[in-house]
């Protein structure tokens, strides 16, 4: 109940501070060597409060790229991304450091755990520097596993690695949680599991998430869903009706 | 393989800053062993021939006055080569320029050319001409320090007469390398000098007509000169023999063999130390630099690369390591020592040198560097190699963590999580953990080795110059005199206090146990020579009957207070008898013996006489003090204690000075080498880790902290192992440096392990910033989109 509470009113809180995460016209070129490689050729798009967007496109279609880009793991070559009001493309590393800090939540296709610590203290390693986090036991019991916190990330499945990924990753209570192919490395039983684990956050804490898959099958649980080309938004389509997570197979 | 040998060229190049740290520890190692077995072996060749080519004798003895005729007797000993009789003899010199008095040991050569034993080394002029009882050679760093040569002239006080002695040539000899004056601890250059006279000129001036005070010689090859030194003695005891000493306990040659231990202790136990960090090094960074090559080990072996391949590329890769560590060594350690071997050279005046890198040093250095590297690489290597292709391409298995016990107890549940992953680090790789750590600690032990010579120094002069001599000179009689001397010196200008002594050769027996050494007579109101005790800190007074003996003395007799030793005087009417030990001293010069100068005198059944006496002096008066010594024939020798405390800083301390700096440069490479593998190799092994962190929101500096955090903490440990460490090996390299003549103290002051602590730290720090740097340029995206 405190937990729906407090969406509830996060996500008013949100509505009135329009905390929307805006990008305008990014760009992003790589150079390596001497090929110039344009993951991005202007790409405008806007993450909304409360928002799940799912983002579909082949491989090198520059999702990751966006992706990384709206966490503040990376910087356009031109273009603006604003999230309340304050410009993050003028941001310096310190600043994006910040950003994620309280902001955002990550989560990856690997887990990447610290092996050394426990699934609380991974956990816990988030909510020791956030400003207003959920506890570590809140977190994993959001994504089920109050009953493997003590376990340590070699004596957990993939699955339940991810979940604590995922845990992780919302443990700050972040505006926006963007997921890189979180189900990329499970099989499909153990992925509707993680899907609906962050359809959970989403629906239960108001986090907006952007979700990035190659498997269409997954856009059916979006509000919205993006597809990318080639350094481009391609398409976009609303759901007028968001399937659940746990209704989904591949 | 030419594929292969580009990967090798390019993964050195990769590894370039590791490559470099391991390659400098590695040539640590090989330099200081190069360098000191190479110093060593240079010093002895050069030695050795030194002594050749001028004939330095092997047995020493002397006289008052021994009729020549004795001399056809002594070489009919079986087993004698050639004898050499000689007058030797001290005398007061007076330089020009030069306030201090300054002692010249006479000594007198052929007027028709070079001695057949102890033979000179001209070095400028020409040798004295038949005839002129004026002409002298001088030992050539004495007329250096005052800058004499062929043509100059000087006076010199022989058996009461002012004589001015004309300077023909220099010369070095075999039997003066390490020239000491009487009772000096180093050579003083400005206030003694060896004066080589013709021998008619010194038999006319002691009136040793046909007769000899100095006789030398040598020894058929394969002789012992054990029994030939007891007929000798027996030989010359009529005539007031001194006892006849062997090559090895002449005072020149004792110091430079000494010298020479004390360079074959340091040049084999320091080597290993760093050879053997070297080795634990490269095993520590090839076998997590080859498992983190696991996938491409794989890889290789599915294009059908055979094991032996891919050991031969890795082992390649380590022999290029030790190669570049080896040359580094060879080419620093050669140049260090030639520097050490010329500085001794120049210590010892050898006039010659012959300087030879030692090739067994450096095989055994690149030997045993590349044995070491290789073993520990291979050791990974078979491993990797041992795998399937199929699971060496799979990532390994997350490494499995458990809670300790501290943390199932809740001990840890106030630690943040950054210092959790620093401890559970070192406690899932214990090994690993110590072995960091004790590289780290050798380091630090190693610089409180070296800086402790600092304290031990100062303490010798503490000990020798201040506990023990208050007095401001010591004069030497040319032979004892009446004890009412004394006052002729109270009387002299500046004089504010005069103690007589007076030493005696003595034989000291308990049971089997035998010493022989110096009795010294010192009066009960002794003030300005104390015996002083280095461990009580307290002043003993020398009783009215008894001995009071240094603590090695009485370890060597093997008797303690209120036991007996039997004495035998080897002097006068050479009385003996058992004398009660009353006390026993600490200190760390020489075997000293004490008693009662009047009880000894008694027993001596001989009018009361001293041979030495100790001056407190106002220095105002010095000028005329000393010009007034000059004038008194019956002294023969003056010692300053200023300028021997002078000249035992000047010495030591610029010997220590180099040796310290080598040392410390050494062992700041050794940790730096220690703490940057240990930190890069983390780096690499959980960049992964790092770069998860930045991405949850983690700064720099955050992540800095759970990098460098575990090695930290393994360094802390470090340093008090370290401290202790230093303790021990100084405490061993004290004991192995211990000599009769001369013990090294134990003192290491608390500044010196600060000091040592400050080094290995600042070590770590360079280490930790370069590893930092690193840290500003990890790529977040890229780690994370690959497996782990």
């Amino acid at each position: 109940m405190c937990l729906i509470y407090n969406a509830e009113n996060r996500a008013v809180d949100a509505k009135a501070h329009n905390e929307s995460l805006i990008a305008h016209g990014l760009t992003k070129t790589y150079h390596t060597g001497e090929i110039e490689i344009r993951a991005l050729r202007g790409v405008d798009f806007e993450l909304k409060p409360g928002e799940l967007v799912v983002l579909l496109g082949p491989s090198g279609s520059g999702k990751s790229t966006l992706l990384n880009i709206l966490g503040g793991l990376d910087t356009p070559t031109a273009g603006t991304l604003t999230f309340r009001d304050h410009n993050l493309t003028a941001a310096d590393e310190h600043g994006l450091t910040m950003f994620r800090r309280e902001h955002v939540g990550f989560v990856f296709q690997f887990y990447n755990l610290i092996p050394s610590l426990t699934a609380r203290e991974n956990v816990a390693l988030v909510t020791e520097i956030a400003a207003a986090p959920m506890s570590a036991e809140e977190a994993l019991a959001l994504v089920g596993l109050e009953e493997r916190i003590h376990h340590f990330p070699a004596e957990l499945s993939g699955g339940e690695q991810q979940r604590v990924a995922i845990a992780r990753a919302i443990a700050k209570q972040p505006e926006v949680l963007l997921c890189d192919e979180p189900t990329g490395a499970l099989d499909s039983k153990t992925g509707i599991l993680v899907l609906a684990a962050i359809e959970r956050v989403n629906r239960e804490l108001g986090t907006s998430t952007a979700i990035i898959t190659h498997n269409t099958i997954v856009a059916s649980m979006a509000d919205r869903v993006v597809r990318i080309a080639d350094g481009l938004i391609a398409s976009t389509e609303h759901n007028a009706k968001r399937v659940s997570a746990s209704e989904l197979a591949w | 393989m030419r594929v292969l040998n580009h990967k090798l060229f390019r993964e050195l190049w990769r590894l370039r800053g590791q490559v470099l740290a391991i390659a400098l520890v590695i040539g640590s190692g090989v330099a200081v062993l190069i360098m000191g077995l190479s110093t060593l072996e240079s010093l002895s060749v050069t030695t050795d021939a030194y002594y050749e080519r001028y004939r330095f004798a092997e047995v020493f003895t002397g006289g008052r006055r021994v009729p020549e005729r004795i001399a056809e007797r002594v070489a009919a000993i079986p087993g004698v080569q050639f004898v050499e009789t000689r007058i030797t003899q001290y005398a007061t010199l007076d330089i020009e320029g030069f306030a201090e008095p300054v002692v010249g040991r006479l000594t007198s050569i052929p007027e028709t050319g070079q001695p057949i034993l102890n033979q000179l080394a001209l070095q400028s002029g020409s040798w004295i001409e038949t005839g002129r009882h004026d002409q002298v050679i001088l030992n050539k760093p004495f007329a250096e320090a005052h800058d004499l040569g062929p043509g100059d002239s000087f006076t010199a006080l022989i058996n009461g007469h002012r004589r001015t002695l004309e300077i023909v040539g220099t010369a070095l000899s075999p039997e003066f390398i390490y020239a000491l004056g009487p009772a000096a601890l180093l050579p003083d250059d400005e206030r003694f000098g060896v004066i080589w006279m013709g021998r008619e000129a010194l038999e006319a001036a002691f009136d040793l007509d046909e007769a000899f005070n100095d006789l030398s010689l040598t020894l058929l090859r394969g002789i012992n000169p054990e029994p030939v030194i007891a007929e000798l003695d027996e030989l010359l005891e009529p005539y007031g023999g001194v006892n006849a000493i062997p090559r090895a306990e002449q005072i020149s040659n004792w110091f430079v063999m000494n010298e020479l231990n004390q360079n074959r202790v340091v040049s084999t136990i320091l080597p290993a130390i760093f050879l053997a960090v070297a080795a634990f090094l490269s095993h520590m960074v090839l076998s997590r630099l080859i498992a983190t090559e696991r996938g491409e080990i794989g890889l290789l072996k599915a294009f059908g690369y055979s094991n032996i391949q891919i050991v031969w590329y890795y082992t390649k890769l380590v022999l290029a390591i030790a190669l570049l560590g080896c040359i580094i060594g060879a080419v620093i350690g050669a140049l260090l020592g030639r520097y050490s071997t010329e500085n001794y050279a120049n210590l010892f005046d050898f006039p010659l040198l012959i300087y030879r890198p030692s090739s067994t040093a450096f095989f055994i250095a690149v030997g045993s560097s590349t044995l070491a590297t290789v073993l520990g690489a291979l050791v990974a290597v078979r491993r990797a190699a041992r795998l399937p292709p199929a699971e060496a391409m799979r990532p390994p298995a997350p490494a499995v963590y458990h809670r300790g016990i501290l943390s199932r107890f809740g001990v840890t549940d106030w630690l943040d999580q950054p210092t959790r992953i620093a401890l559970r680090q070192i406690a899932r790789w214990p090994l690993r953990a110590a072995l960091t750590t004790a590289g780290m600690a050798l380091s630090v032990s190693l610089l409180v080795m070296a800086l402790q010579w600092n304290d031990t120094i100062d303490f010798i002069a503490e000990s020798f110059f201040y506990n023990t001599q208050h007095q401001d000179l010591i004069v030497g009689l040319a032979e004892p005199q009446p004890l009412n001397t004394l006052h002729e010196f109270e009387r002299l200008p500046g004089v504010l206090r005069a103690e007589p002594s007076h030493i005696v050769p003595a034989d000291f027996t308990v049971g089997t146990r035998h010493h022989r050494g110096g009795l010294s007579g010192v009066a009960a109101s002794n003030l300005l020579q104390p015996i002083h005790d280095d461990e009580s800190g307290t002043d003993l007074t020398v009783p009215a009957d008894g001995i009071l003996l240094g603590s090695y003395l009485a370890a060597k007799l093997g008797v303690g207070i209120g036991d007996k030793v039997w004495i035998d005087v080897l002097e006068g009417r050479r009385p003996g008898g058992y004398v009660s030990v009353t006390d026993v001293f600490e200190t760390t010069i020489a075997m000293p013996a004490y008693m009662n100068l009047d009880a000894l005198n008694r027993w001596l059944k001989q009018r009361p006489v001293a041979e030495y006496f100790s001056l407190l002096v106002d220095s105002r008066s010095d000028a005329e003090l000393f010009a007034k010594l000059k004038e008194i024939p019956a002294v023969s020798a003056i010692m300053v204690k200023r300028a021997a405390l002078d000249a035992f800083y000047e010495t030591i301390g610029a010997q220590l000075l180099i040796f310290i700096t080598i040392f410390t440069g050494f062992a700041c490479t050794l940790g730096f080498g220690v703490a940057y593998n240990s930190t890069r190799i983390a780096l690499s092994e959980r960049g992964r880790e790092l770069a998860t962190l930045r991405v949850l929101g983690f700064t720099r500096a955050e992540i800095s902290y759970v990098l460098l955090g575990e090695v930290a903490i393994l360094i802390l440990a470090a340093l008090p192992v370290g401290c202790l460490a230093g303790r021990a090996l100084t405490l061993w390299l004290a004991r192995a440096f211990d000599t009769e003549l001369f013990r090294m103290p134990f003192v290491i002051d608390s500044s010196t392990y600060g000091f040592a602590v400050l080094f290995a730290l600042a070590a770590s720090a360079a280490s930790f910033g370069l590893v930092r740097q690193r840290l500003n340029h990890l790529d977040l995206i890229r780690v994370l989109k690959t497996r782990e």
